[in-house]
């Protein structure tokens, strides 16, 4: 199976990859997946408290190329918007923008998961409620 | 030094390249001699019938088998389709067991399921962390309903040999008769039909560059006679077994091939298995790597390494435009489930999808591993950057202790 070229570009040139400290009030971590199932994705924001704008994103992956331009392209997308903002970002979004083929729609399902982590992480450390989500795909 | 010659391949045990002196042999069956084998009377069915009798006989030669005992068949699968599900229906009147393996190819896993709906009974053995049978339990596993025990020679992802000759007297003690897939074997190490007491033998010619689409049942004559009921019906070709005009050219290149690897195969074992040793040792060098398999008895050309804490699909895509290797993660099917094989050796999910096996071939130089080394050795270090898993382990985390959601 060949890959697209931006999977390809996200795989060779990955951004915002790290780690951002994670005791901070106003960083948000998700972590999804399981090593068993062959992907883990560790998404990270770091919210500006006042206007809710994710200032900075990271990620950490351990996965096939697809899974790790998922996530590269999620924080790309994150940074700049608001919390509000993030959450709509969809699984199908990430499949057209990286021409995943069927078989990989698991991997924009795991980003959009390991997005919803983070930004509930982030509400329940500022006191504020999880956000509910229907049940994303079983994959 | 020669010179570095890439794309380098590495994966062997998927399929070899064909030596250029079998396609040479091969040319003139595909023009001037293009005749039937089975016309017998006229020079083009006489040319093709003798080239078939002499790529048996060169066939027969590397196993120590008599050409009457070699079956043409499209393949290894087909071989082994036909060897199994052959003895179910000869012998279904002595009874209705078989006995093999969990780390068995799918061609042998999948036909046993097969029969199982028809009414067979199988046994599939564990093996031990090394890959290897326990005898013991092979031992246990007998009814007087037994019929058939198949084990492969050597496993074609981790390269561990079985210890074949052992199993073949405990099969015959019981009064079954003994199958083994050679296709990983045969042509890579000495296999000896005769000494090792083997009644029918699954192998195929692109395993030994030789061309892909033609293979071979070796099926006993003495000591026992054995028999398969055809799976193929038609004119009655080898003597009845496999029915279907021979693939001539593919014939006699199988034979080339396997004159070949007959006499090259001291100088290649050795050659192969230095190599195979120097990429080994080195990439073992890179923290938390793992040889996967027993290293004593296998293969001169497999390696399978788990490289912990990175993905092997995500691992190969960062050399795999200048390096052909196979992973043991199985990210691109849609069950996820990580490769059959190595969890059969106990090895956790995890470790298995991060498993790449390297198997090296005739036509690989030293230049080519000391290549691939540095390159691997390159990428690891990469993916472990991006990976939040090796990170944890950096920091004392144990990655058990962590409730990972169910996906």
């Amino acid at each position: 199976m060949a890959y697209s070229d931006k999977v390809l570009e996200h795989y060779n040139n990955p951004r915002n990859v790290g780690t951002i400290d994670k005791s901070k009030k106003n960083v948000g971590t998700g972590l999804v997946g399981a090593p068993e199932c062959g992907d883990v994705m560790r998404l990270q924001i770091e919210v500006e408290e006042e206007t809710g704008i994710i200032t900075d994103a990271k990620f950490k992956t351990f996965g096939c190329g697809s899974a790790i331009a998922s996530s590269s392209l999620a924080t790309e997308w994150l940074k700049g918007k608001t919390i509000d903002e993030a959450l709509t970002i969809d699984n199908m979004d990430i499949v057209e923008e990286l021409n995943l083929p069927p078989v990989k729609i698991h991997c924009s399902v795991l980003a959009e998961d390991a997005i919803k982590a983070a930004i509930n992480d982030y509400r329940v450390k500022n006191g504020l409620e999880p956000v509910k989500f229907e049940e994303s795909i079983v994959h | 030094m020669q010179e570095l010659k890439l794309p380098v391949y590495l994966d062997n045990s998927a399929t070899t390249p064909m030596d250029p002196r079998v396609l040479e042999a091969m040319l003139p069956y595909f023009t001037e001699l293009f005749g039937n084998s089975a016309s017998r009377n006229h020079p083009f069915g006489w040319a093709a019938e003798e080239a078939v009798d002499y790529g048996r006989e060169q066939i027969a030669q590397l196993v120590n088998a008599n050409p009457k005992e070699i079956i043409f068949t499209s393949g290894a699968t087909e071989a082994i389709n036909l060897a199994i599900k052959g003895v179910a229906d000869m012998y279904s009147r002595q009874g209705n067991h078989i006995i093999t393996v969990k780390t068995e190819h799918k061609a042998v896993i999948d036909t046993c399921k097969n029969l199982q709906k028809k009414g067979i009974e199988v046994t599939y053995l564990d093996v031990q962390e090394d890959g290897l049978i326990n005898l013991e339990e092979l031992e246990k596993a007998f009814t007087p309903k037994t019929i058939l025990v198949s084990v492969m020679f050597a496993n074609n992802e981790i390269g561990v040999l079985q210890p074949i000759e052992e199993i073949a007297r405990i099969a015959h003690k019981h009064g079954a008769l003994f199958m083994t897939d050679a296709t990983q074997a045969v042509g890579k190490v000495p296999v000896d039909v005769q000494k090792m007491g083997i009644d029918l033998m699954s192998f195929t010619a692109h395993k030994m560059y030789g061309p892909k689409g033609i293979g071979a049942l070796y099926v006993r004559r003495k000591n026992p006679r054995v028999k398969v009921t055809a799976q193929i019906d038609g004119g009655g070709h080898e003597r009845g077994m496999r029915s279907g005009t021979l693939n001539v050219p593919g014939i006699v290149g199988f034979g080339k091939a396997a004159e070949l690897c007959r006499l090259e195969m001291a100088t290649e074992t050795e050659r192969l298995s230095k190599l195979r040793d120097k990429l080994e040792t080195n990439l073992v060098k890179l923290e938390e790597s793992y040889i996967n398999g027993n290293t004593q008895h296998r293969l001169p050309h497999i390696t399978n390494i788990s490289f912990k804490y990175v993905e092997g699909e995500g691992l190969m895509m960062g050399f795999n435009k200048n390096i052909g290797v196979s992973s043991g993660s199985a990210c691109t099917s849609a069950s996820l489930e990580p490769s059959y094989v190595l969890v059969a050796l106990g090895l956790d999910d995890e470790l298995a999808h991060s498993s790449i096996r390297f198997s090296l071939g005739r036509f690989n130089t030293e230049e080519q591993i000391d290549y691939t080394i540095e390159h691997v050795t390159k990428a690891v270090n990469r993916m472990r950057e991006l990976s939040p898993l090796w990170e944890m382990f950096k920091e004392g985390i144990d990655i058990k202790s962590i409730q990972w959601a169910e996906h």
